[in-house]
Parts: structure tokens; C-alpha cells; sequence
């Protein structure tokens, strides 16, 4: 009522300067119709959240869909580093077909469109719930259209809702930035490498693993031994040093969300991080664990604080086909660039 | 290069030794976690699987809503050690020739392998645009209360690109590579 008061006043005198004496009727006249205009113009935000979730399915579909630049060049390079007419060759160049296939065909990648990861970074006086209804919405419709597998099931009773949508699912992760934007990434990450995960508790005695970068350096080696090709290797690894049990394993995810050709900060870690890839291609595990030479396409590594009483090493795994994208959004929702 | 074509027998797959790349021509009906725990609890298969391949692999399916009519347009190798408690009881009960997955299998598949001639075929894991293109048709589906993924798919799929990494003798890819990694993982611990 106050805007629509606020309006017509405004309006009024407006329209008075043009119509040489008007009256009080007139006067009304112009409020109703600038209110009616008022009522169109609410309309705009529906629109844009149209655009906003018409912004997400694109997200969702082409990270589905199409590998980014940086995991397709160390899948490349993978690929001409094995040995001809080996098995392990034969796998990097199916996995080579596939890429080209999924993104001709715009169709899913791998079957296990994975647990869906949004990581939302947005300025202050950002509505999340509304974003978050949207993102749903998304889904669904993404499910719908076969870019996402019909992959959320009730552990109680085993029930799969058929939409992805459940207490969990999809995974959103909200971050306040001091920028103006909103950028949304998406990690589509699937099942058979987030088993392969693992968290160690330093010290670790059955490898003699103590509290320090050394004994860290150990039980990631461990992890990669146990996963052999379980989890499509080559993969590439997210490491978090340190934090409690839940934070470790978030962040250790997060780790993901770098590119694959970036160096870290901490130069200790920029160290292990390449020592691990370079140890890791010697153990012969190869691809899919047929063995071979390349065993990891990439390791990223950060630390957060703990407790004196904990030391944590978590680790994710992901798969070759390691979906992510994101957006940077405009401001009526379209996609104003993509991140990766 | 080596072929295996429909009708499959064990005498066929007994030929076959680890490391054998194998195209497979034929039918494949899909089986994964749901469908090897009820299988193991004794409940008879809605299809004769005997001679017959089993797929581990939860497919993304598109139903055309006019003609009713299956699509496949994802169907990768899952996980297969999960059915490691149950493959080779449903390899001796209901006499398939093999199954397909990914990352392998333990020592109780590999002597069910060995016991009731059976092979463990690797498909390449998140191929999966590659592996539906091999796919013919859907032939039919059972099991469909177990939800899409879980369901018993029936295919049809021409030249179906596989590594053979279990055989029916005995021999494991996985426990060579595994065993042989163990020994380079102990030399570089020592570091």
C-alpha cells in the first residue's frame, strides 16, 4: 500500500504538468493505471527467476555433459604417456571417446550423475531459501530430462523419489563474498569414487604415520593403494589436513573445486601435492586399475586447524569423469560467463 | 581382438584368459545391488539366466511418453565388489556365463569363476555414452518396483568393448595389480 501511495504521488504531478487542469478524478486515474504498471512490473522477477532456473539446467546439463578444459588436457596427456595396444591404453581411449560422445551428444557422461554438489557464493542480503526452492525446481526438471539419473534413495526404505530431491540431496553449500555477483558451481560426483573416500586419524601405527606432512604423505599413499581402480581412476584426489571429521571431509571436496593447473599458495603443499601424483603413477595401478602409468591425474591439498587431541586426514577421491562447472550470473539471471 | 557372440556358452568363456579384449555381441540383462540381494535370498528370476550375461550397471532410461518405448542414453559399469557376498552363489544357482562391471571382484567370485565357468568381464568405468551406443534395443524390463536404476534391464548390444580380468582358471588382473602395487606402495613408505 505504501509503494502504491508512494507512486502516485510521484506519478501524479507528472501527468498534471502535461494535462493543464486536471482534476482530483484524473489525479486517481493516473495512480490506478501507474499501480497496474506496478503489478507488471512485479511480474519482472518471475521472469528472471525463469531465466534463473532456465540458467541452472543449462549449468546442470553441461556439467553433465562436458568435461572442463583443464580435466580433458591431463586426460590427454594421460592417454599418450600409456604404452600402445596395452589394456590401459584401450581404456584411456574409450574414456577419450566418451568425452567427444557425451558432448556431442549432450547426454550424461557417466550413468552415476552422482551426488549433486551446488556451491552458491553469493553477496550480502542474498534470499537462500528462495534460491534454494529454485535449485530444487532445477533438478527435478533436470531429472526429467535425463541429464540427471534418478538417484536419491530414502536409506530407510530404500524408496528412490525418482527426482533427486530428498533431506540431503541435492548438496547446497552457501558462501557470502564480498563481490556484487552470484556464482554458482556445480560438482556432480558419483558414487563408485565417494566410496573410495577414506579419513585416517594420525597417528596411524599400522603405517607408522605420525602427526607431521610426512605421515600425511603416508596415509594418502595408503588411500590410493586401497582404491586401486575402484573408484575410475585415473582420478584426481581432494585432500583436507586437519579440521574436525565433518568439516575435513567438506573441505577436502572443496579442494576439488580448484583447477587442476593451479599451484597452491603453501608452498610445502604445492610440494606434496606433486609428489604425491609422481609417487602415486609409480605404484602401476593404471587406469581402472589395469594397471599402467597414470594412477592420479591431480592432487590438492589444504589444511585447516584442529584440536591438539585430533589430526585428520580426509580424502575424496574423484573419478576421471569429474564433472564441474559453474556460472557467474547477470544481473536478470542469465549466465554471464562460465568459471571453468 | 576377440568376439564373443550370442548364444553364449562356458565352453566359450572358458576360452578366455585375462587380459583378453573381448567385443560381446548378444544380450546382457542388467543386475545390480537390489537384484543380487534377492536373487540370494532365493527369489526365482522373472527370466532363464541361464548361459546369460549379467550386467552390473544402473542405467539412465528415457521412456517415450507416446509409444512407451525404452531408451538407453547412459549406461555405464557400476561398482562390482559390492555383489561380492552374493556373485558367485548366483553363478552356481542359476548357471550365467559371466558378469560385466567395473573395478573387479574378490577371491569368493574368482573361485565361483573357477568352479561354475564363469568369467569377470571389465567395462570401462563412466563410459558411458560409449557403452550405450553398443546398445541395440531394450528388450524388455523386470523388477521395475526396485526403482529404474536397480531394475533388470534386457539389452540387446553389438561389439560391447570389455577387458577380461577374471578367468575361469583362476587368474585375477586385480590381485596381480594390487599385489605388484603393494610391493612399490612398501618402497615408497620407506622414503
Amino acid at each position: 500500500m505504501a509503494v502504491k501511495k508512494k507512486i502516485a504521488k510521484k506519478s501524479a504531478p507528472k501527468k498534471d504538468n502535461k494535462k493543464i487542469g486536471t482534476n482530483k478524478k484524473t489525479i486517481k486515474k493516473v495512480a490506478k493505471k501507474v499501480t497496474t504498471k506496478k503489478v507488471v512490473k512485479s511480474k519482472t522477477p518471475i521472469n528472471t527467476q525463469k531465466t534463473l532456473e532456465a540458467s541452472l539446467i543449462e549449468l546442470i546439463k553441461n556439467t553433465s555433459a562436458i568435461l572442463p578444459d583443464d580435466v580433458q588436457k591431463v586426460i590427454l596427456e594421460a592417454l599418450h604417456r600409456e604404452e600402445k595396444n596395452t589394456t590401459a591404453e584401450y581404456a584411456m581411449n574409450i574414456i577419450k571417446a566418451n568425452i567427444d560422445l557425451a558432448k556431442k551428444k549432450s547426454q550424461p557422461l557417466c550413468q552415476d550423475t552422482g551426488t549433486v554438489l551446488f556451491y552458491v557464493s553469493h553477496p550480502q542480503n542474498f534470499d537462500q531459501n528462495k534460491f534454494t526452492t529454485l535449485i530444487q525446481k532445477a533438478v527435478v526438471k533436470s531429472t526429467e530430462l535425463g541429464f540427471l539419473r534418478q538417484n536419491s534413495v530414502d536409506s530407510l526404505t530404500g524408496e528412490n523419489s525418482g527426482m533427486n530431491v530428498g533431506p540431503g540431496h541435492p548438496s547446497i553449500h552457501y558462501h557470502q563474498h564480498n563481490k556484487k555477483t552470484v556464482e554458482v558451481k556445480l560438482m556432480l560426483k558419483g558414487g563408485g569414487c565417494e566410496n573410495v573416500g577414506a579419513q585416517y586419524s594420525l597417528p596411524f601405527t599400522a603405517l607408522d604415520a605420525g602427526r607431521d606432512l610426512n605421515g600425511v604423505r603416508k596415509v594418502i599413499l595408503d588411500a590410493v593403494h586401497k582404491a586401486q581402480g575402484k573408484g575410475c581412476g585415473p582420478g584426481v584426489l581432494g585432500i583436507c589436513i586437519g579440521g574436525d571429521r565433518g568439516a575435513g571431509y567438506i573441505e577436502s571436496k572443496e579442494q576439488l573445486l580448484r583447477r587442476l593447473d593451479d599451484t597452491n599458495e603453501v608452498k610445502e603443499l604445492a610440494l606434496l601435492e606433486k609428489e604425491i601424483v609422481e609417487t602415486s603413477n609409480k605404484l602401476g595401478i593404471g587406469p581402472m586399475g589395469f594397471g599402467g602409468k597414470t594412477t592420479l591425474l591431480g592432487c590438492k591439498i589444504s589444511a585447516l586447524n584442529r584440536l591438539p587431541a585430533s589430526f585428520f586426514v580426509s580424502i575424496s577421491y574423484m573419478c576421471w569423469a569429474y564433472r564441474r562447472q559453474g556460472i557467474e550470473l547477470a544481473a536478470n539471471n542469465q549466465i554471464k560467463k562460465w568459471l571453468y | 581382438m576377440k568376439k564373443l557372440n550370442y548364444p553364449f556358452t562356458h565352453e566359450q568363456v572358458r576360452d578366455l584368459k585375462v587380459g583378453d579384449m573381448v567385443l560381446i555381441t548378444g544380450k546382457l540383462f542388467t543386475g545390480r545391488d537390489a537384484v543380487h540381494k534377492r536373487l540370494h535370498d532365493g527369489v526365482k528370476p522373472p527370466v532363464d539366466l541361464t548361459n546369460q550375461i549379467i550386467y552390473h550397471c544402473g542405467p539412465v532410461i528415457l521412456q517415450d511418453p507416446k509409444t512407451k518405448k525404452y531408451k538407453v542414453t547412459a549406461a555405464g559399469p557400476t561398482t562390482s565388489i559390492r555383489e561380492e557376498p552374493y556373485q558367485a552363489d548366483v553363478m552356481k544357482d542359476y548357471g550365467i556365463v559371466g558378469v560385466i562391471g567395473k573395478g573387479g571382484m574378490g577371491p569368493k567370485t574368482l573361485a565361483g569363476c573357477k568352479d561354475y565357468g564363469c568369467v569377470y568381464f571389465h567395462a570401462i568405468g563412466g563410459a558411458a555414452q560409449v557403452l550405450a551406443e553398443k546398445i541395440d534395443s531394450v528388450d524388455a524390463v523386470h523388477w521395475l518396483d526396485l526403482g529404474s536404476p536397480e531394475a533388470i534391464w534386457e539389452l540387446s548390444v553389438t561389439e560391447f568393448p570389455v577387458v577380461v580380468t577374471m578367468d575361469a582358471h583362476g587368474n585375477s588382473l586385480h590381485a596381480k595389480v594390487e599385489a605388484s602395487s603393494a610391493i612399490e606402495l612398501t618402497k615408497a613408505l620407506k622414503v
